[in-house]
């Protein structure tokens, strides 16, 4: 009976440590939370569980003694981290009754049991058995998705030649082309083997005849020197038909494959491009993606028609003289053998080299964008020399390779000879015995002279064939990212938003440091809410966070009463019309620009919405008005002009919801007037969070919310704020006298 | 904005503006909001400080004698001749002269770089030279088989 009671709340408890709480527990009491600790108050690692039930918090820890703290009113925990140590304070009233610590990897596992530990002490324990914890981490598991957002993590093989055969996922759709390119290659690869065949008959039945006294027999000569003609015209026929079929099908699965890679990067999250630099994605997309399409086109068809030429030759020479054969085959395990010996060295050379490619890429796309700031600070050299360090790695790595991959080719030009004098020494033996003709010595010289030869061209698919795999493995390290931010299984629709935003408990964490946590705020459909804070105090996060750039760490953001993370994105995000700080134009028209959230926009509407942005006049100044070219290339506007084209392009999705990120901080207070103008008209009726360092911009908000260091400190209109005398009195107070001190000295802050 | 207002000429050759209200205009500008994609759609008329004092929907919509007062004041700004022929160029890496038939007679163009070619929607090309000054080509397909051959090496 008790078992029975016990037996959903236990499956929250690890299985090791089942038996041993479930001895411990009341019969009425059963399991809301828990969580795996891995550290002992002074800092060495011991296993140990923290457990919430709906009377007390239990701590189990290795040899340490086992505490109990019942649930009262003043009991209260709190959680922090430091440097990758986390730590649950366990406090009544003003004494602090334990500290229970644990590495990061437990760290959601207890922010669930402090949250479930605050939302017991609400019900008072009445709510049924929560839903069964991610296993890794014993955190909430996602309803929606059925996993834990925390526990995605991006899959980690090494770099093998198998990565290649992965490609037969964007291979399979040409499968018929293939399959005609191996028949092409087949039927060219035999044509080019009977030429040699025919020598043997030429120098036996024709030649040595003739020497012998017998006239030359010339319709037999006819016959096989015609038949010498027509294989070489078969060959030549086949030869193109193959080159061309598997070259045009190479093509098309690189093009596949860079389209898919492009696809699947703009699906990822902010995260992923946050830890990853511009160069490094440009150069995995471009070059990279074209050395597999060149290795498919070039090298894998070169070595596929090797392995069938030195497969039929083997076939062809066997079938003349067994023993002859086998001597001529005699040097192919050595080749095989250094084949595979610098192919293990080439292999993690390669890689190398390819990040080093990225290196010098990564000081282009750093040092050209920022070309202002390195001649500003006069740092051309500084600059010069990363290029050339970088530069010279790369040299460096080269000469290192070169040097193995130098002494290769001619190793093998070495045996070839050697295979030769081998088969001449043999032959001649063996002609001098009267076991073989000149014939079939003549015709096994023709053969195994190719037969060398593609060798040496096989020996050469090694580094070829490291390349491509190295550059394969990168761009599915791209393909195999799961995004973090992943859209449900199952998505929820609204069909009318109104704007309400409910955000509870909300932490999130970059790397090991707590961002934010436990944030609880509540916004109207309509409302205007000002978030200040110093730098650094998460403002911009919290931001990230709403627009679903980044999934919460801990607790949920609801939009209308729905976690977000239950709608699909482009529908959520849809909703939502975000000014940055720095206003990115695309290069295209200035019309294209504002109209790019939403591409069937008729002209009337990118006019009305550019007047309404303030941004008509200027527009009109421009030589070709909205048909002027912006962004990279095109003309140059001004930061204030390039911000209201941003608002322009935030009205004209109509959104519900308006995130103003810095909208007005990095332009001067004239501008500033004139873009607050421009988003009056943008606030009015949406729900609006807007984010400013500058307090004065924020006068019209309804309520402003201070965060300071990931909490929220203060909540309240601007007067009740000031009549508090907190953080944001403070703050305002600071930047009025920096702004009457600017005002003295004649200069506008 | 389609207010009524009235439109005429100074003895200087200047537009005065007369609005409903009454007030007066010196210098307004005639400017295309969409002088590429849409010339007679959205034209609005300017005062001499920048601002938008009027503006026009669809230029066909005005009365003719407006409507030809506002095409003459146009005019000297859309300075866009029609290519119809390339005569020669002078290499086929930029900066490239090219020798050109116009549909306002032979001149020169130096293209500064490729990008200075710009595809515009329906397949016209405008094409800007190194002191800004644009050229217009219309039909790809209409100009004659060697000019097109010309044009493609630098497409």
């Amino acid at each position: 009976m008790i078992e029975n009671l016990h037996a959903p709340s236990l499956n929250l408890l690890p299985p090791d440590w089942r038996a041993l709480i479930a001895a411990r527990l009341a019969p009425d009491e059963s399991v809301r939370a828990c969580c795996e600790t891995d550290l002992t108050p002074d800092l060495r690692y011991a296993t140990g569980v923290l457990v919430l039930t709906t009377q007390r918090l239990l701590h189990l820890a290795g040899a340490e003694p086992e505490h109990e703290w019942p649930i009262g009113a003043d009991l209260a925990l709190r959680q922090s981290d430091y440097a990758g140590v986390g730590l649950v304070e366990v406090t009544r009233g003003a004494t602090r009754l334990a500290v229970v610590r644990f590495s990061l990897a437990h760290s959601t596992g207890a922010t669930h049991v402090v949250a479930e530990f605050a939302r017991l002490r609400l019900d008072g324990g009445l709510a049924g058995v929560p839903p069964s914890p991610c296993p890794e981490c014993r955190g909430p598991v996602d309803p929606a998705s059925g996993v834990c957002a925390a526990c995605i993590r991006e899959l980690d093989a090494p770099p093998s030649t198998w990565t290649l055969f992965r490609l037969w996922r964007f291979a399979r759709p040409y499968r018929t082309q293939l399959f005609f390119g191996f028949l092409f290659t087949l039927g060219s690869t035999f044509a080019t083997l009977i030429p040699p065949y025919l020598t043997m008959p030429l120098m036996d039945k024709v030649l040595i005849p003739f020497q012998n006294g017998t006239p030359i027999d010339q319709s037999r000569l006819i016959l096989y020197l015609g038949g010498l003609l027509c294989a070489a015209l078969f060959a030549w026929v086949l030869g193109w038909a193959r080159t061309y079929l598997l070259a045009l099908v190479s093509e098309r699965i690189g093009a596949d494959l860079r389209t898919t890679t492009f696809n699947h990067l703009l699906g990822l999250s902010l995260e992923y491009f946050g830890g990853k630099r511009t160069g490094d994605l440009i150069s995995r997309l471009g070059s990279e993606s074209d050395r597999i399409c060149v290795f498919l086109s070039l090298h894998a068809l070169d070595f596929a028609t090797d392995v069938l030429v030195i497969l039929m030759t083997a076939a062809i020479l066997f079938s003349i003289d067994p023993w002859l054969a086998l001597t001529t085959l005699l040097p192919l395990p050595f080749i095989g053998w250094m084949i595979h010996a610098v192919r293990d060295r080439l292999r993690t050379g390669f890689e190398k080299l390819m990040r080093v490619w990225s290196e010098v890429a990564n000081v282009l796309s750093d040092t050209i964008p920022g070309i202002r700031v390195v001649k500003a600070f006069a740092q051309e050299e500084r600059e010069s020399k990363r290029f050339l360090v970088a530069n010279q790695y790369n040299l460096a790595l080269n000469d290192r390779l070169n040097k193995t991959w130098a002494l290769f080719a001619p190793t093998v030009s070495l045996l070839t000879e050697v295979g030769l004098l081998v088969v001449w020494g043999f032959g001649i033996f063996q002609i001098s015995q009267h076991e073989i003709t000149v014939g079939v010595l003549t015709a096994f010289l023709a053969y195994i002279g190719r037969f060398y030869a593609r060798l040496d061209s096989m020996s050469r698919i090694v580094s070829n064939t490291q390349k491509a795999a190295a550059a394969a493995k990168r761009i599915f390290d791209i393909l195999d990212h799961v995004s973090s931010v992943p859209e449900p299984r199952q998505p929820l629709t609204i069909p009318v938003v109104r704007g309400r935003i409910e955000l509870r408990e909300v932490g999130f964490r970059y790397g090991s440091r707590q961002v934010l946590r436990g944030i609880s705020l509540e916004i109207a459909p309509g409302e205007m809410i000002g978030l200040v804070g110093q730098s650094g105090s998460g403002k911009s996060t919290l931001v990230n966070l709403m627009c679903r750039f980044y999934d919460v760490a801990a607790g949920e953001i609801l939009l209308d009463g729905v976690d977000i993370r239950n709608l699909s994105l482009a529908s959520f995000r849809s909703h939502i019309g975000l000014v940055l700080q720095e206003p990115f134009l695309f290069f295209g028209t200035v019309a294209d620009n504002i109209a790019y959230g939403k591409p069937g926009a008729n002209r009337a509407e990118i006019v009305a919405a550019a007047r309404a942005a303030h941004a008509h006049d200027f527009i009109l100044r421009l030589p070709q008005g909205y048909d002027s070219l912006v962004g990279e290339r095109g003309q140059g506007l001004s930061g204030g002009e390039r911000q209201r084209v941003s608002i322009a392009r935030a009205l004209l999705i109509n959104p519900r919801i308006l995130i103003l990120d810095e909208a007005t901080s990095s332009v001067d207070t004239e501008t500033e007037k004139e873009i607050q103008r421009a988003l009056e008209n943008l606030v009015r009726g949406r729900t609006t969070i807007a984010v400013a360092h500058r307090l004065s911009t924020l006068r019209k908000a309804d309520r402003l919310v201070v965060l300071d260091r990931g909490r929220v400190a203060e909540i309240g209109s601007h007067t009740d704020l000031l009549a508090r005398e907190g953080i944001y009195a403070r703050l305002y107070q600071a930047q009025l006298r920096q702004h009457e001190e600017g005002e003295l000295a004649g200069v506008h802050p | 904005m389609n207010a009524q207002f009235t439109l005429e000429r100074s003895p200087r050759g200047r537009l005065i503006l007369t609005l409903a209200d009454g007030s007066c205009h010196h210098d307004v500008l005639p400017v295309r909001a969409f002088p590429l994609t849409a010339p007679d759609e959205f034209v609005a008329l300017v005062s001499a400080l920048g601002q938008e004092l009027v503006s026009i929907d669809r230029l066909d919509e005005l009365p003719a004698a407006t409507q030809q007062l506002l095409l003459e004041a146009l005019a000297p700004r859309e300075f866009v001749p029609r290519i119809l022929g390339i005569e020669k160029v002078s290499t086929f890496s930029t900066p490239s002269v090219w020798t050109l038939q116009t549909d306002r007679g032979p001149t020169q163009l130096t293209l500064k770089a490729e990008e200075d070619i710009r595809r515009l929607p329906g397949g016209r090309l405008l094409i800007t030279d190194n002191h800004g000054l644009q050229f217009m080509v219309e039909d790809q397909a209409a100009l004659d088989p060697r000019s097109r051959r010309t044009l493609e090496r630098f497409l």
